[in-house]
């Protein structure tokens, strides 16, 4: 392997920083919408849904919109010293939008299935509508929550389209491990395209392996708990 | 003081119309399934909201449509103890019995969860999860966990429902017990007759959100005021009644004649709790009131009591069904069941009633 490995550091960081956001944001959204209806928020489910809808390459598209220079959002983080386009955090804010839908959409059907009994006897006796959240309706969402991050991590993993529109393919600053395959070939370069797939397929493994473990300690689901 | 509770709900087929106080003792919620009982309890501890109306804890208003008042279940210091128990499956059963109690000092919370597991008798089982200790162990927590808190008022929603038959029995005495032992409101919440009469001092009972019966238990059995409270407080015949003269009654579906207590002759309906009916055995003749001959079209039996359906004042002939239950013990019956028909049957003048409708 001739080159650095620089795809593979920047693709671990990427993946699991905008897996850490999804999963937070995620959770969080998907509490604060429960046991809330109305077209408002039904408009506002869509919005948070669509990147699992649209190509790649308009969210990719989208998001340049809103995070360039001229943007709403990138004139914001312009003036906090934060490049939001081809650059770093650009790897960032695509896995991120592109994975959240599928933590939203499985983080609120784990808290709507928990038992309403449950998260009632805390209130009776005297818990917050935090407290509730915190140590009821999120223990017993767990496993739920832990297959959302899982799908969240995979999405992230995986993402090129919208990564390659706003971040571009700068080698050692956004080129993520798809990106460094799909411009190998490109390149003609078939045998180091070959080696960042054999490393991209044993890095998923791994970091599909600390997830879990991370994820298990965050929400322990205890064995005999589903029992009775 | 007490609770008081005046609310009035539309729920999905009906209205939900309750008003009643609860002092002191234990107070029975007795109703058929979907009659409200589970609703209006959780009005009280503040998990649905009233359309309407007023509740008040104490002189404390829980809630108040007028006012505006509505204080969150967490504030209203109501405990309940739900059908399932809700015991949170991934907490231990001493987490569970703390869980209220986070507020104080570690040791402070320590020693109060002791004593709750004590009181509940569930020494040893403290580290264990509610999927791994019995229904009985999940009951007694359930219901350590509300106490925990020192709740002003205790609503339990079919605590026993979950139970088998055999520690139905064992754990309703427990429980009759903790309750006696309590000072503050408690409704108990049940569908069985027996339950809701040995648990409760009072009664109330529910037909589709309306209250049809509130008072003693006593009084309420004797004399229920409906038909409807007649049947739910489980009474077996009943039948159409025509005033004859003052203090006689027919009793159409009966075959017979009835003397009644004077002034309840108007009533549109009679009825006699099975239990009640009482039979002759040394053939004194008709020298009783409200004594007739009865042929006995059936029986059920269990191992100590007898159920008989019977006919009053002529033989069954092919496909006559019975006009009457009575129960009686086994060595009544054993020693009744040789003679030959007709036997004698009493229906004693003081344990009929009417009802107006």
């Amino acid at each position: 392997m001739s080159d650095s490995l620089s795809p593979v550091w920047l693709s671990a960081a990427t993946s699991l920083t905008a897996t850490l956001i999804t999963c937070i944001c995620g959770t969080a959204l998907a509490g604060w919408r429960l046991r809330r209806s109305g077209v408002v928020f039904a408009v506002l489910d869509g919005f948070f849904i669509l990147p699992l809808v649209l190509p790649p390459t308009v969210v990719g598209f989208l998001l340049l919109l809103l995070f360039g220079r001229h943007g709403p959002l990138g004139r914001v983080l312009w003036t906090m010293g934060v490049s939001a386009v081809f650059s770093w955090p650009a790897t960032v804010i695509a896995a991120t939008v592109a994975s959240f839908p599928l933590m939203y959409i499985t983080a609120r059907a784990s808290l709507e299935q928990v038992d309403s009994d449950y998260l009632d006897a805390a209130r009776t006796l005297g818990a917050s509508e935090w407290r509730v959240f915190r140590r009821v309706a999120l223990p017993l969402a767990a496993p739920g929550l832990i297959a959302g991050t899982v799908l969240s991590f995979a999405r992230a993993f995986g993402e090129f389209g919208a990564t390659l529109m706003l971040a571009g393919d700068i080698p050692g600053k956004t080129e993520t491990l798809p990106l460094a395959i799909y411009f190998a070939v490109e390149a003609g370069e078939k045998v180091r395209a070959a080696e960042w797939c054999v490393i991209d397929v044993m890095l998923s493994l791994l970091l599909l392996f600390v997830l879990y473990a991370w994820t298990h300690k965050q929400f322990p689901v205890r064995a005999s708990a589903r029992r009775g | 003081m007490g609770l008081e509770v005046d609310i009035e709900k539309q729920l999905e087929s009906y209205a939900l119309r309750v008003s009643f106080r609860a002092n002191d003792e234990p107070l029975s919620i007795l109703g058929a399934s979907g009659a409200g009982k589970s609703m209006t309890l959780r009005c009280v501890a503040g998990l649905e909201r009233p359309d309407r109306g007023r509740i008040a804890l104490n002189e404390r208003v829980l809630f108040d449509s007028e006012r505006k008042i509505d204080l969150p279940a967490r504030e209203r210091r109501v405990g309940i103890v739900f059908q399932k128990y809700a015991l949170l499956p991934n907490l231990t059963v001493e987490e569970n019995i703390g869980f209220g109690l986070d507020h104080l000092p570690r040791a402070e919370r320590e020693a109060k969860v002791q004593m709750y597991v004590g009181d509940a008798h569930l020494q040893g089982l403290e580290k264990r999860l509610p999927g791994q200790i019995s229904g009985g162990e999940q009951q007694r927590v359930a219901l350590a966990r509300a106490l925990a808190v020192d709740p002003e008022a205790l609503l339990l929603d079919e605590p026993l429902s979950a139970l088998d038959t055999y520690l139905r029995q064992q754990v309703e005495r427990q429980l009759a017990q903790t309750l006696a032992a309590r000072r503050g409101t408690t409704l108990f919440v049940t569908h069985n007759i027996d339950e809701a009469y040995r648990v409760g001092s009072e009664m109330l009972v529910l037909s589709r959100g309306e209250v049809v019966a509130f008072g003693r238990k006593r009084q309420i059995f004797d004399h229920p005021p409906t038909m409807g409270v007649a049947q739910l407080t489980g009474c077996k015949n009943l039948s159409e009644a025509r005033a004859i003269s003052p203090g006689v009654v027919e009793a159409i579906d009966w075959n017979c004649k009835l003397n009644v207590a004077r002034g309840s002759e108007q009533g549109k309906h009679v009825g006699i709790r099975a239990h009640h009916i009482t039979f002759q055995e040394d053939g004194a003749g008709s020298a009783e009131v409200n004594s007739f001959p009865c042929w006995v079209v059936s029986t059920s039996e269990t191992p100590f009591r007898v159920t008989v359906y019977l006919r009053l004042n002529s033989s069954p002939g092919a496909g006559d069904g019975p006009h009457l239950q009575a129960e009686l013990y086994r060595e009544k019956y054993d020693r009744l069941k040789s003679r030959p028909m007709p036997w004698r049957v009493v229906l004693p003048q003081e344990k009929l009633f009417t009802v107006p409708d």
